[in-house]
């Protein structure tokens, strides 16, 4: 807090967001001392975690893609001393909302927001894409390693993850991993790609896209990942006849998308990086169930999903099937 | 012999609590753990009815699917141990790039298929019918994440 500025500020009723397995979010009211009230959220990862990312970097990240006229929230300040409250932590503005997707998909009070998501999903994403990866305040993003593409690489980085961690055998990812290994597509540009782009890291409201959320997963990449990733059976949420996050078909968010001016979709690219995309949910399943086994971290949550690895399994075997 | 309530029975009502009682009372992430927590307890639940059998099962059909021992082993941890070693070999020859042809590419996936759904409880499109003795459907996107 002393870096807001010297004056004392009065943080009231702090209080627990759900905000998934990998980071704590809590929101607060800080009372200034001309008794103006800002409504805020601290985001600030969990101790003994083995998703691990910068606070500093997603704080920036943030800051760019809110000047870009983007929905985020605005970001204020960041704390890297692990000190202050026990790890690195960031400070942003509250932003009003829904962020359950299970609401969003099934409940009649979201009906206008589930008819407007599909274009302002695809407009955001669309703008996301068009933000200079070459921009000094972006050159903390991880890239792609010179001279391989971005599939490539990030097969070849899971894969690595996997046999690192894995306690078990896994014959089912063992056949994706051969599904995909000869057939990583070229990008048609480098680009910023969220890296977490669904319908559970959104706020929305009843009238649509409020804010994207959960950035940590950030890099410099093939924009189709984004796109891909969007449609893994896991983010429809059981809303299996609408595979783009559970709202429309495909070819209609890949239309609504190059409309936004999103460069033109290749379907078997997307094809490729939603197999990719259920192979890297499984693994972080994996990654997190270990977390949970290694004792770092006795969360329910964790536990369960280890066990949701052979939803993405049976996912994987459907896709690759042909 | 097990007193009544059996493991099931007790999970049952365990989970019908968090369910009833207890998710609706909380708010915000407890909330979510609550709903976490009993979903859990439906997968034990599930496990519990079938883990010998299923195992067994899925013994039978590695050694047709890799042509190994006649007969599964008598013990229960032994049988685990056959299983999971059987897995792991099956694993590394898909790795090595002998699942990639027919007609053991077919073969496989059926044997990894049948696996996943059986142990489970999840079923693909493919093979959606209801399988008797099963307990409901849990299919995937219904855990509460």
């Amino acid at each position: 807090m002393r870096q807001l500025d010297a004056a004392p500020v009065a943080v009231e009723c702090l209080r627990p967001l759900a905000g998934g397995a990998s980071r704590d979010l809590w929101a607060f009211d800080a009372r200034l001392p001309d008794g103006r009230v800002e409504r805020l959220v601290v985001r600030r990862d969990p101790p003994g975690h083995h998703v691990q990312s910068s606070r500093r970097d997603e704080f920036a990240l943030l800051g760019a893609v809110g000047a870009a006229g983007l929905p985020v929230p605005r970001v204020r300040w960041c704390e890297e001393d692990a000190t202050v409250l026990g790890a690195p932590f960031f400070v942003m503005d509250f932003v009003e909302g829904e962020t359950l997707a299970r609401r969003l998909l099934r409940d009649a009070e979201y009906a206008a927001a589930r008819a407007a998501l599909p274009r302002q999903l695809a407009a955001a994403l669309a703008g996301i894409h068009a933000l200079d990866p070459a921009r000094p305040a972006l050159g903390f993003l991880p890239r792609p390693p010179m001279g391989e593409t971005p599939a490539a690489a990030e097969l070849v980085r899971y894969e690595q993850i996997f046999r690192a961690i894995a306690a078990d055998p896994h014959p089912a990812l063992e056949l994706a991993l051969r599904w995909l290994a000869p057939q990583p597509p070229a990008p048609a540009a480098l680009t910023v790609v969220h890296g977490d782009y669904r319908v559970g890291n959104v706020i929305f409201g009843p009238e649509g896209l409020r804010a994207v959320l959960d950035w940590e997963l950030a890099h410099v990449g093939d924009p189709l990942e984004d796109v891909g990733w969007l449609c893994v059976r896991s983010w429809r949420f059981g809303a299996d006849d609408r595979p783009a996050g559970g709202l429309c078909q495909r070819e209609e968010f890949f239309a609504a998308y190059e409309h936004a001016g999103g460069r033109p979709v290749d379907p078997a690219a997307v094809r490729w990086w939603e197999v990719f995309g259920n192979l890297k949910w499984a693994i972080i399943c994996i990654m997190q169930a270990r977390t949970f086994l290694d004792g770092a971290v006795k969360s329910v949550e964790l536990a369960s999903l280890g066990r949701r690895v052979a939803e993405m399994e049976l996912e994987l075997l459907e896709l690759t099937e042909a | 012999m097990q007193d009544r309530p059996d493991v099931r029975e007790l999970l049952d009502a365990v989970r019908g609590f968090l369910e009833a009682d207890v998710v609706p009372a909380l708010d915000g992430p407890r909330q979510f753990h609550a709903r976490v927590a009993a979903n859990v307890l439906a997968i034990v639940g599930r496990e519990l009815a079938g883990e010998e059998a299923s195992l067994l099962a899925e013994w039978q059909r590695l050694a047709r699917l890799t042509g190994g021992a006649r007969e599964p082993p008598a013990r229960f941890e032994a049988l685990r141990t056959a299983v999971r070693d059987g897995t792991a070999a099956l694993a590394e020859r898909i790795r090595r790039g002998e699942a990639d042809a027919e007609p053991f590419r077919a073969a496989v996936r059926a044997h990894v298929r049948a696996t996943i759904e059986e142990s489970s409880g999840w079923r693909t499109r493919a093979s959606s019918r209801p399988r008797a003795g099963r307990p409901g459907s849990a299919r995937p996107g219904s855990a509460p994440f």
